[in-house]
C-alpha cells in the first residue's frame, strides 16, 4: 500500500483540512512515556509553533511524524490517506514531509549546489539516479533557492566550510528542493547569532502560507516573532497542556507553572 | 576535485595503459638476451597485480565512497576464480595424473560422475555467466539482510569476516566438490590454446589489461554522477539521504553488489594466469590485505587503489623473496604508518606535497584549495 504512495507524491488527501492529524499517540520506551496520549492537529498552510519545556516529547513527535519511531499507541496521518505508522523514513519524505534536524545535518563533503542537487524532488530511485541529469530548469530552481537562503555565491563552497547559521540555512533549502507539503522544523535557530536568528525568522515569513510548517523551538523571543496571531501549542510530559495564542499561552496558569517551576 | 578528472589524470592513465600494452610486445617480440626484453615472469607479475588491482577498485567503491568497509572481498574474488577454475579443470580432459574425464581429486575420492552443480561447466562462457551470477547473487542476498537491519560499521566489517573465513572451512572440505585444500591447479588449456604459451598467456594479460581499464572508467562514471553523491551521501549522512526521500538500502545493495562482481571478474582473471586457486585466497588475511591496498593507495579516488594493490604487492615480491619470515610485520607497520601519517594514502598525499613545495621555496602562506580540475 505504501509503495504506490510513494510514487504518487502529490497525493495527499486534505479535504478536511488537516495535513497532519494525531490522534492519541503514545510512545513507550521501556515503561517511560514520551508521547502519552498526544492529539494534535495542523492545518493546511499553517505555521505552528511547539514549545515545551525539555523532555516534553518535541523531538519523539517529530520521530513519529518522518517514521524514525513507530508509535505504541494511536495513529499518524498525512492528510486523509497516508498512515505514517506504516511507511518507512523515504517514504514519508516523498510523499511531502521534510525535517530539519536540531543539529544541522548537511553532507560536508558535497558542495552547497550538490547538497541541493541532492535533495531535488526528482525520482530517487537507484537507476533513474544513475542516469539523472540537471536540466535547466532545475538550475533555475537551485538558484532560486539559493538566493532565498542567502547562500548565492556559494554554491561551490564545501558545505562542511559553512558557517553554522549557514549550514541551517542550507538544511532548509533542501527541504525546500524537495518542494514538501509540510515542514518540521526542530530548534532552526539554536547556536545561531541575533543577526542570523533574525534572519530565520524573515525566511520562515517568507514561507508562511506556501507550505504547512511545524516549528518546535525554545527561544520565545523567536517564536513570538513567527508566530504572529497563529497559534502555538506548549507539550508537556507528552501530551498537549495548552493550545492558543502566544500571549494566551504566556498567560495561562499551568504554563506558567511549568515552565517557572511550582 | 581528483586529479584522475584532469586533463593531467586522463594523460596518465593513458601512458600507464600504453606502457602496461606494450610490455607483452616485449615479450614476444624481444630475444631473451635483449636489454628491453621482459620475462614471462615479469609479464606474470604485472598480470596478477592488475587482478589485484581491479579487486582493490572494487573495495574503493564500496569503502572509499560509500563508507562500507568489507572485510571479506576475498570470497568474491576466491568465488570467481572458483568458477571459471571449474571450466579449466574441465577443459584439463583426459590429461589428467589418472587419464580420466574426471578431475584427479574427484578420482581419488572415488567419485563416479559430476555433482549436479558441475553441469555444463565444460562450457566457458557457461562458467563466464557464474563468474558474475554466483558471487552477484551471494553479495546480493548477504548485503539485502544486512542492510535491510540496518548493520553498520564495524559489526558489518565483522560479518563479512566471519562470512568469507565460513566459506573457507566449507571449501576445504573434499565433499564440498571443489578440490579440499588443495583447490584446483595444473590446468592444461584454456578455450583449446595450451595454458603455459607466450600467445595465450599475451592474451590473458591483455584482457586483464582492458577490463581493468574499462572498469576503471565505469567506476569513475559511477562515482562522478548523481548516484555517486548519494554513495557518499551513505558514507557522510545517511539519516539527512533517508529523509530527503533515498532509500539508502537500495543505493548499497546496488554498490554493493557490483562491487563483489567486479571482485569476481578480477579473480576469474587471476586463476589462469596464476595457475592455481585454493579455499586459502578466502582466509580473512587475504581480504584485510586488499583493504590495505585501498588504504595505501588512498580511498575514494579510484586510481590510488590500483597504485596501492601495485606498490604493496611489489613490495611484497621482493620482501618474500629477500626476508621471507618478515612481511607480516612489515605489511603491519606499513598500515599503522599510513594510518598515522598519510590518512588519504599516497593518492591523497601527493598533491598536498606538490602544492606545499613551491609554496615553501617562495615563502609563501600555503593555501590548501580543493583543486577545481
Amino acid at each position: 500500500m505504501s509503495l504506490d504512495m510513494s510514487v504518487k507524491p502529490e497525493g495527499v488527501d486534505t479535504r478536511h483540512g488537516a495535513i497532519l492529524y494525531l490522534d492519541d499517540v503514545t510512545v513507550s520506551f521501556d515503561g517511560f512515556r514520551a508521547l502519552n496520549k498526544l492529539t494534535l492537529d495542523i492545518s493546511v498552510g499553517e505555521l505552528r509553533c511547539i514549545i515545551g519545556p525539555n523532555g516534553a516529547g518535541k523531538t519523539t513527535m517529530m520521530d513519529v511524524i518522518t517514521g524514525k519511531t513507530r508509535p505504541t499507541a494511536g495513529q499518524a496521518w498525512f492528510g486523509q490517506s497516508h498512515d505514517l505508522a506504516r511507511m518507512t523514513e523515504y517514504e514519508i519524505a516523498h510523499a511531502g514531509i521534510g525535517r530539519k534536524f536540531q543539529r544541522p545535518t548537511v553532507f560536508e563533503q558535497h558542495t552547497v549546489f550538490e547538497n541541493l542537487e541532492l535533495a531535488m524532488k526528482m525520482d530517487k530511485r537507484v537507476l533513474p539516479t544513475l542516469f539523472a541529469r540537471l536540466t535547466s530548469e532545475q538550475q533555475d530552481r537551485i538558484d532560486a533557492i539559493l538566493r532565498l537562503i542567502r547562500l548565492h555565491g556559494q554554491e561551490d563552497r564545501l558545505a562542511g566550510l559553512l558557517s553554522h547559521g549557514q549550514k541551517q540555512w542550507l538544511e532548509i533549502g533542501m527541504l525546500l528542493m524537495q518542494e514538501p507539503q509540510l515542514i518540521l522544523l526542530d530548534e532552526p535557530v539554536a547556536g545561531m547569532s541575533d543577526a542570523e536568528t533574525a534572519r530565520t525568522a524573515e525566511l520562515l515569513n517568507e514561507l508562511r502560507g506556501k507550505h504547512s510548517i511545524m516549528v518546535v523551538e525554545h527561544d520565545m523571543g523567536f517564536v513570538a516573532e513567527i508566530a504572529q496571531r497563529g497559534k502555538v501549542t506548549v507539550l508537556h510530559e507528552g501530551a498537549v497542556l495548552a493550545e492558543g495564542r502566544m500571549d494566551e499561552v504566556q498567560a495561562h496558569e499551568r504554563v506558567i507553572e511549568v515552565y517557572l517551576g511550582r | 576535485m581528483n586529479h584522475l578528472y584532469s586533463r593531467r589524470g586522463w594523460s596518465v592513465l593513458a601512458a600507464c595503459t600504453f606502457v602496461a600494452a606494450l610490455l607483452p610486445l616485449l615479450h614476444l617480440a624481444l630475444p631473451a638476451g635483449h636489454p628491453l626484453h621482459v620475462s614471462g615472469y615479469a609479464m606474470g607479475l604485472v598480470g596478477k597485480f592488475m587482478c589485484y588491482a581491479l579487486a582493490a577498485l572494487a573495495l574503493d567503491l564500496v569503502w572509499g565512497y560509500t563508507g562500507i568497509l568489507s572485510l571479506g572481498h576475498g570470497l568474491f574474488f576466491a568465488l570467481g576464480a572458483y568458477a571459471h577454475g571449474m571450466y579449466l579443470m574441465r577443459a584439463i580432459g583426459r590429461d589428467g595424473s589418472y587419464g580420466s574425464v574426471l578431475p584427479d581429486f574427484m578420482v581419488f575420492l572415488d567419485w563416479k560422475g559430476y555433482p549436479w552443480y558441475w553441469a555444463f561447466t565444460d562450457h566457458f562462457w557457461y562458467c563466464m555467466l557464474l563468474v558474475v551470477l554466483v558471487p552477484g547473487l551471494i553479495a546480493f542476498v548477504f548485503g539485502w539482510f544486512a542492510f535491510r537491519s540496518r548493520i553498520k560499521g564495524v559489526y558489518f566489517s565483522i560479518i563479512t569476516q566471519a562470512l568469507t573465513y565460513a566459506c573457507m572451512l566449507l571449501f576445504f572440505r573434499n565433499d564440498t566438490g571443489f578440490g579440499g585444500n588443495n583447490g584446483f591447479t595444473d590446468f592444461k588449456r584454456i578455450l583449446d590454446f595450451p595454458i603455459t604459451a607466450p600467445g595465450t598467456r599475451t592474451a590473458l594479460y591483455l584482457a586483464t589489461l582492458a577490463l581493468l581499464v574499462g572498469a576503471l572508467l565505469l567506476c569513475r562514471w559511477i562515482v562522478r554522477s548523481k548516484l555517486g553523491r548519494v554513495l557518499q551521501g551513505v558514507r557522510d549522512a545517511e539519516s539527512r539521504l533517508m529523509f530527503i526521500g533515498y532509500d539508502p538500502l537500495a543505493f548499497k545493495l546496488f554498490v554493493w553488489t557490483l562491487s563483489a562482481v567486479l571482485c569476481a571478474i578480477a579473480g576469474a582473471l587471476y586463476v589462469p594466469q596464476v595457475g592455481i586457486i585454493n579455499p586459502s585466497e578466502m582466509s580473512p588475511a587475504n581480504s584485510i590485505e586488499m583493504v590495505v591496498w585501498v588504504a595505501i593507495g588512498g580511498r575514494g579516488t579510484l586510481a590510488g587503489p590500483i597504485i596501492g594493490a601495485f606498490a604493496v604487492n611489489g613490495l611484497k615480491s621482493w620482501f618474500t623473496a629477500a626476508f621471507p619470515d618478515l612481511w607480516l610485520f612489515a605489511l603491519g607497520l606499513l598500515f599503522i604508518l599510513v594510518t598515522l601519517f598519510m590518512r588519504k594514502g599516497i593518492l591523497g598525499t601527493l598533491p598536498l606535497l606538490a602544492r606545499l613545495r613551491p609554496a615553501a621555496r617562495a615563502g609563501a602562506k600555503v593555501e590548501v584549495k580543493e583543486e577545481a580540475a
